[in-house]
């Protein structure tokens, strides 16, 4: 399984890895914002939430779309099994899905109040349950499916929403409150700001608590996912890493570093996916019958010529894609100014 | 109903109301290049005011365009689990290259395109909007060049056998140029611009017939009728280069669309008729004698393989075909009809009072609406029983851990959500339009510094 020295399925399971790690921190932030936005009482208030996003949010959710083609492609049977066999969960999240895109564009549309309030419902509402059910979708993952022989599963929804899940998915929601509030105080002045300041401080509280309770369950409960930490020592300091750079947050915020405590905050999404892929690791989809069913990256792949093709393509377009990205980032950047195009 | 038939029709059903969208947005991108470059080259704010009154109109098509299109990324696996296993190594690279080649490009420049009017100078703002339009056709080149694959694979292998097979890639682009992939992106985006003329057409023969917003109409009427013009004679171009193609690639299909029943004789052209399959003819019809061989051999003798030639488990439900591809071509038709009337009533400067004809170009939108919903139909339908022309049966690929009564659950969600949302849509749309562009004057010019709300 090696083309000139190079593992190509492990590449693969980097840049999957890495593409879905690019959404959990972009797409983290708006889904955050929508989390909260609720919380916000004044209508001037909710559209200073939303614009926050506006110009970014179907940039961010491109990641994820990505993310979907390139595990089609690099991972077929993975891409084939995962979303058959967990069929019902995945349409409630593409709905979802398709509430937050049309609540972002609908709500500024008509002035009237109840309309507003509606969307803000559907903006909110969508935002918290898609963060919700990807958090459950990992803790699945984590715990295994019953894969057969024929690469084939299929959990209902009842059985999906078994408590570490929906721990993991509890999390990932606050995780993502954290994440959001901070970016907001980022993007906003005066008494708006000093509002939000004070919601980082409870988003972070109610993040740590939910992350001891997690990692206290995924090693009572799930030992095969601390197996390779065991064995590698010196993985330790991702986990070690991940504490500091949550510890971090409360103190930049406290400085007034907005942009530090934001840098903060996605190291230690991007640590939390690189624990998480180190679990599994080389695993993709764990068996919960027998672990010679598992799909693994080298099982599951595709043929090296696909694999090596995609690496063209990707090393063509990544340049480009994070140029758009960095340029469209700096256009937008500063404090959100509400004018005649603005939601 | 099997889960077979289900998970066909949820797919057609979430694939043809996606599809609503991404025509008016590849269409109105191309106008709004056209506008913002008009603005660029005269200064003239009328076309400013073009341009702006467009982009909130496209940013509406756009948003419903993203919504739904997501649903379809991963409803290869959920509901053709069997298929992207079999295609995953051939056609996942492309739907991957979409996501890296296309939608960072457009999601990216979009935001400058509808919030960056007073961040960014206007030829950079130019720029961006031209990047939108290039973004959206990106997609529709990847998206097609992925489902031109199944019609005519091409570039690949098969490795593996029985359940196991599977189709690996041998030559990315032999795969990318497979047999039909150039005429279908052709012919598809330019039934997207044909969308998109006709949206802009109607919108100002609105305001025409209403008398409002009288230069604004006129001006835009000109730009989509140029639009119109080209792609309508240039649909019939590329719609005949296809099915030329079809006739080579897909004979079982060529002969469905118009019912072609004898492999001795040469092939008549129906206007219209019905389809009786039980009796294998067509009834109630009119048809130019020979005409279908003479476009595809370019003589009146040739035979034309027909249906007679393919067991009846290997044809597609052929009334179904043959209507759609009808439907398709009579509006094809009709476009290029309208359109030369429109230059002509143009040229003698009769068409803004002319109110009958200003009536008709009200209600042209629709007809690239359902002349795209059908040719997809005709497309689709006409590759049964086949999900991969030749290699692998529809019926073989769908998802067999998947139940029936999950399938409902999500064609009841989605058939909610998307009434819901079609309903909102038109009536968002009717509100922007009865509304109008902002009158010239209201404009705030480029570079004027926007109200602060919250200066720090
Ligand atoms: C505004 C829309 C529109 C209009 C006016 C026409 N078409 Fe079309 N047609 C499409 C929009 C479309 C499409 C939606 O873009 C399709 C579906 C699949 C594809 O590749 O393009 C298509 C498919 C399609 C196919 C099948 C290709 C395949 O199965 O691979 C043929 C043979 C034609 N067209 C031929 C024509 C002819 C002879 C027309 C007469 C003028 C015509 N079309 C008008
Ligand atoms: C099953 C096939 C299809 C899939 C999987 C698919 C997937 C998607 C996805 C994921 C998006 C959202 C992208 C974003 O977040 O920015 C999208 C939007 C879009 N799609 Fe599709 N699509 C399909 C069919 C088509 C076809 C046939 C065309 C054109 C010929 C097309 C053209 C577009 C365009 C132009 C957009 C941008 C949004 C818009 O303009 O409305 N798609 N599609
Ligand atoms: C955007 C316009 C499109 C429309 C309106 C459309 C329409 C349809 C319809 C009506 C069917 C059902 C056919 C039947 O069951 O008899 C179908 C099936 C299917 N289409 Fe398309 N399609 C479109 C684009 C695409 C694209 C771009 C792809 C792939 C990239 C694609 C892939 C499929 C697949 C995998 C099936 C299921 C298998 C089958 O029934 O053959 N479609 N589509």
């Amino acid at each position: 399984m090696e083309f000139i020295g190079i593992d190509l399925p492990l590449v693969w399971f980097i840049l999957i890895g890495v593409l879905l790690t690019g959404y959990a921190i972009l797409d983290g932030f708006d889904l955050g914002v929508g989390a909260l936005h609720l919380f916000t009482k004044t209508d001037e208030q909710r559209r200073i939430m939303i614009n926050a996003i506006g110009p970014v949010w179907d940039g961010n959710e491109v990641w994820l779309v990505t993310g979907g083609g390139a595990l089609f492609a690099a991972f077929p049977a993975v891409y084939a099994s995962v979303f058959s066999g967990l069929y019902t969960a995945f349409m409630l999240l593409l709905a979802m899905l398709i509430f937050r895109a049309v609540a972002i564009e609908f709500r500024s549309k008509q002035p009237m109040k109840w309309w507003r309030s509606l969307w803000d419902g559907a903006f909110s509402i969508s935002s918290i349950c898609t963060a919700l059910l990807m958090g459950i979708a990992l803790g699945n993952i984590i715990i295994g499916v019953p894969l057969n022989g024929t690469k084939e599963f299929s959990v209902s929804l009842p059985s999906l929403l078994n408590p570490y899940a929906l721990l993991v998915g509890i999390t990932t929601v606050a995780l993502f409150m954290m994440h959001g509030s901070i970016y907001v105080v980022m993007k906003t002045v005066g008494e708006m700001q000093q509002l939000i300041r004070q919601w980082v401080n409870n988003t972070i509280i109610f993040f740590i608590i939910c992350y001891a309770a997690t990692t206290m369950a995924t090693l009572i409960y799930m030992p095969h996912m601390a197996e390779p930490f065991k064995n590698h020592p010196l993985l330790f300091v991702l986990a070690l890493l991940n504490m500091l750079a949550i510890a971090n947050i409360p103190r930049e915020i406290h400085h007034g570093n907005e942009f530090r405590a934001f840098l903060s905050s996605s190291a230690s999404i991007a640590a939390f996916l690189a624990l998480f892929a180190i679990g599994i690791f080389p695993n993709l989809v764990i068996s919960s019958l027998s672990p010679e069913f598992n799909l693994t990256i080298y099982n599951a792949s595709s043929s090296q010529k696909t694999l090596r093709i995609m690496l063209t393509v990707a090393i063509i377009g990544i340049p480009f894609v994070l140029a758009y990205t960095v340029t469209v980032y700096w256009i937008f950047r500063g404090k959100v100014k509400l004018d005649a195009m603005s939601y | 109903m099997t889960v077979e038939l289900l998970a066909r029709i949820q797919f057609a059903f979430t694939i043809a109301f996606h599809y609503l969208f991404p025509p008016l947005s590849i269409g109105l991108g191309v106008v709004l290049v056209i506008m913002e470059g008009l603005y660029l080259k005269t200064k003239n704010i009328l076309y400013e005011q073009m341009a702006k009154f467009w982009v909130k109109i496209f940013s509406l098509t756009f948003a419903m365009g993203v919504a739904t299109g997501i649903v379809m990324e991963f409803e290869f696996g959920t509901n053709w689990a069997t298929y992207s296993r079999y295609v995953g190594d051939v056609f996942g690279s492309a739907l991957a290259a979409e996501g890296i080649f296309a939608f960072f490009l457009e999601s990216g420049f979009l935001a400058v395109l509808v919030f960056g009017w007073n961040k960014v100078g206007p030829k950079m703002h130019f720029f961006s909007t031209c990047m939108v339009s290039l973004g959206s056709m990106m997609s529709a080149v990847w998206i097609v060049v992925a489902n031109s694959w199944m019609h005519t694979p091409a570039g690949y292998h098969i490795v593996g056998e029985g359940s196991n097979a599977r189709a690996e890639i041998t030559d990315f682009w032999a795969m990318v140029f497979n047999p039909s992939s150039v005429e279908r992106l052709l012919h598809t985006l330019s039934g997207a611009w044909l969308a998109g003329a006709t949206l802009v057409l109607s919108v100002s023969a609105y305001y025409l017939l209403k008398k409002r917003h009288k230069k604004f109409a006129q001006a835009s009427f000109k730009i989509g009728l140029a639009l119109l013009v080209f792609a309508s004679l240039f649909q019939l171009v590329t719609g005949d280069i296809s099915a030329v193609g079809v006739s080579k690639n897909q004979p079982a299909k060529l002969a469905a669309m118009e019912a072609h029943y004898d492999s001795s004789a040469a092939a008549d052209l129906y206007l219209f008729g019905w389809v009786n399959d039980n009796d294998e003819k067509v009834e109630f019809g009119i048809a130019i004698p020979k005409l279908l061989t003479f476009l595809i051999h370019g003589n009146f003798t040739t035979p034309v393989r027909g249906l007679d030639a393919f067991p009846r488990s290997d044809r597609p439900p052929t009334a179904v075909v043959f209507q759609t591809y009808h439907i398709m071509v009579a509006i094809g038709f009709a476009l290029i009809a309208l359109s030369l009337l429109g230059v002509y009533l143009l040229w003698r400067k009769k068409i803004f009072s002319h109110t009958m004809v200003l009536r008709l170009f009200l209600f042209s939108v629709l007809l690239p609406q359902i002349a795209n919903q059908a040719g997809w139909f005709t497309a689709e339908i006409g590759r049964q029983p086949w999900i991969v022309y030749g290699l692998l049966r529809t019926a073989d690929a769908f998802s067999k851990n998947v139940h029936s009564s999950q399938i409902i659950f999500s064609l009841i969600l989605f058939g909610i959500i998307y009434f819901i949302l079609f309903i909102l849509f038109i009536f968002l749309l009717d509100q922007k339009i009865k509304h109008g562009p902002e009158e010239a004057s209201e404009i705030p010019s480029e570079f004027e510094h926007q109200k602060q709300l919250f200066a720090s």
